[in-house]
């Protein structure tokens, strides 16, 4: 059930970023653009990743996600540490929200924010080049799902992180290095045997290439196997975060 | 019979080795103005804590307005109020939007009235559209105090909100606050400011190293001081007293000339006037209390007192 305690936390999240929206939404715009500058002037014409798919439309799926999933993590975990670190956490935690309904507001504007971004990015890259849309109902899935699971992951980061460096370490020792090494700027196929092996083990891969799926129809995975794969993350990052929650860990003493 | 407003039943807090809170039990009746005082870290904050459920007690139980915190805990935090000690605030926000998402988050939708009358009340309402940030520090613990009122909560709980702010506001606070009681609110204030506490409250809870030493109506807790007056006599600069006071054990002569003296019968004031005279000492200055508050906490404080 939404209740109004849910939908008013909700809107309060978004409002948060939304407020800051030249460095929450127009500065990640700005890197995944110069991202493309360098990337499609540096490869284009020397990679050709799929059969009749030039590198910089390859190259924009991706970076649409990297963006999506990057922003995701950023609005909810930053969100969270600093209302540990300022206190105002107090104000959350006196109200009658359930655990459930603290996650889904989160996780949801995460989401939202994961789609600004990864919309505004997707409008500045036409300009290079108009990817084809293919299976748009793809697009929208795995967007929404990888945002979801790296809104949720940033939920567990900023429950986790007592400081703003622990966080900056979780945000740049795993959640960086996953999202470079995933095929944004690569397909699998074009990795070594062991590096291969290896990206199946990385989420993020899946949500990658499932995207990429919709926009291309082609992928190094079957779809559905990314799918599969993408929501049983979902499901079990869920089920993870919102035992932290019902128990308080770290946020009730 | 009304259902009580608090019960605290034999709470106990562990951080560790430390026992923050040992067996506390205690219980407040719809309508009372009560004062838990102790010193810093006696466990006030942790008990207040208990009470809203940020802390998780280790034994016993909370129960508001008859809702256990631990399990019925969306009915027992709409039925609590609680305005923290430390200065907090989200810095995104102005004071409108930090109380009407405050609001909210307790579920309510059209809350406008109530939220421009505690703007009204607490006069906030001309920074009403300023950002958190640029307040005074006193203007955001009246901000606070108006997050803790937004849902209009039958038990109320402020943990020392006049800390840090000027007079006018504490005596707008107060003037409030005392409104709510009269209207049936229950006031639980945890304050360093005791004679806030003698004035405000009926019923007074002493607690030291997380244990309830006193818990009593305020009149029978400053009985506890005896009839007990303090003089104060300014004599001379450089007076020595005489040998007759000095054996009374009386106390002794500060720089600037005052002689202070605890009278446990005032019919003994004229004994130290004989005696001053007597000793060619004038009187320059003058004055007496009743035993306050204070005299008792530090009392209670400074002596061995077995929780009750």
């Amino acid at each position: 059930m939404m209740t109004h305690g849910f939908t008013t936390l909700f809107k309060k999240e978004i409002l948060r970023f939304w407020k800051v929206s030249f460095q929450t939404v127009a500065a990640p715009v700005l890197t995944a653009l110069l991202y493309l500058l360098v990337f499609s002037h540096a490869l284009a014409g020397r990679v050709e990743v799929y059969a009749g798919v030039g590198y910089t439309a390859f190259l924009i799926p991706g970076l649409v996600m990297m963006a999506m999933l990057q922003n995701a993590f950023a609005n909810t975990s930053s969100s969270l540490i600093q209302s540990k670190i300022t206190g105002n956490i107090v104000f959350l935690l006196l109200s009658p929200l359930s655990h459930t309904e603290f996650f889904l507001a989160y996780v949801l504007a995460a989401v939202v924010r994961g789609l600004v971004v990864g919309a505004g990015v997707f409008a500045v890259t036409l300009w290079f080049t108009l990817p084809p849309l293919v299976h748009p109902l793809w697009v929208l899935v795995f967007a929404f799902l990888g945002s979801a699971i790296l809104g949720t992951l940033g939920l567990v980061a900023g429950i986790w992180a007592d400081k703003f460096d622990q966080l900056a370490a979780f945000q740049n020792f795993i959640i960086l290095p996953l999202t470079f090494l995933s095929g944004v700027f690569y397909s699998l196929h074009t990795l070594p045997p062991f590096w291969q092996a290896l990206s199946h083990f990385n989420p993020i891969f899946y949500m990658i290439d499932g995207f990429r799926y919709g926009f291309f129809g082609q992928s190094d995975v079957p779809p559905l196997t990314s799918l599969a794969v993408v929501g049983g993350v979902f499901v079990l990052l869920s089920a993870f975060t919102l035992h932290l929650l019902r128990t308080g860990y770290k946020l009730r003493h | 019979m009304a259902v009580p407003a608090l019960v605290i039943d034999h709470v106990t807090k562990r951080f560790g080795a430390f026992t923050a809170l040992d067996d506390v039990s205690f219980s407040l009746e719809q309508g009372e103005f009560f004062a838990l005082l102790g010193p810093n870290g006696a466990g006030k904050t942790t008990l207040i804590s208990c009470m809203a459920g940020l802390t998780q007690p280790d034994g016993g139980s909370v129960t508001v307005m008859g809702h256990r915190v631990a399990t019925d805990y969306r009915a027992a935090r709409m039925a609590l109020g609680v305005v923290p000690q430390e200065l907090v605030f989200d810095p995104f926000f102005t004071v409108r939007e930090s109380l009407v998402f405050q609001s909210g988050y307790f579920g309510l939708k059209r809350n406008d009235a109530w939220i421009d009358e505690i703007l009204d009340k607490l006069g906030l309402t001309s920074k009403a559209h300023a950002n958190m940030r640029t307040l005074s520090g006193g203007m955001k613990r009246r901000v606070m105090v108006a997050q803790a009122l937004v849902h209009r909560p039958p038990v109320i709980v402020l943990d020392e909100p006049t800390a840090g702010v000027d007079v006018a506001l504490r005596q707008s606070l107060w003037a409030f606050i005392r409104e709510l009681n009269q209207a049936g609110h229950t006031i639980v204030l945890t304050t360093h400011y005791l004679e806030e506490a003698e004035t405000l409250c009926n019923r007074i809870a002493l607690l030291k190293s997380g244990r309830v030493i006193a818990l009593e109506d305020k009149t029978t807790l400053l009985q506890r001081g005896g009839k007990t007056r303090e003089v104060a006599l300014r004599l001379a600069a450089g007076a020595s007293l005489p040998p007759d006071l000095a054996a009374w054990q009386l106390g002794t002569v500060d720089s600037e000339g005052w002689l202070r003296v605890l009278l446990p019968d005032i019919a003994q004031l004229d004994t130290v006037f004989a005696a001053l005279r007597q000793a060619q000492l004038t009187v320059q200055d003058f004055s007496m209390r009743d035993t306050d508050l204070e005299q008792v906490f530090v009392q209670m404080m400074h002596q061995e007192t077995p929780s009750v």
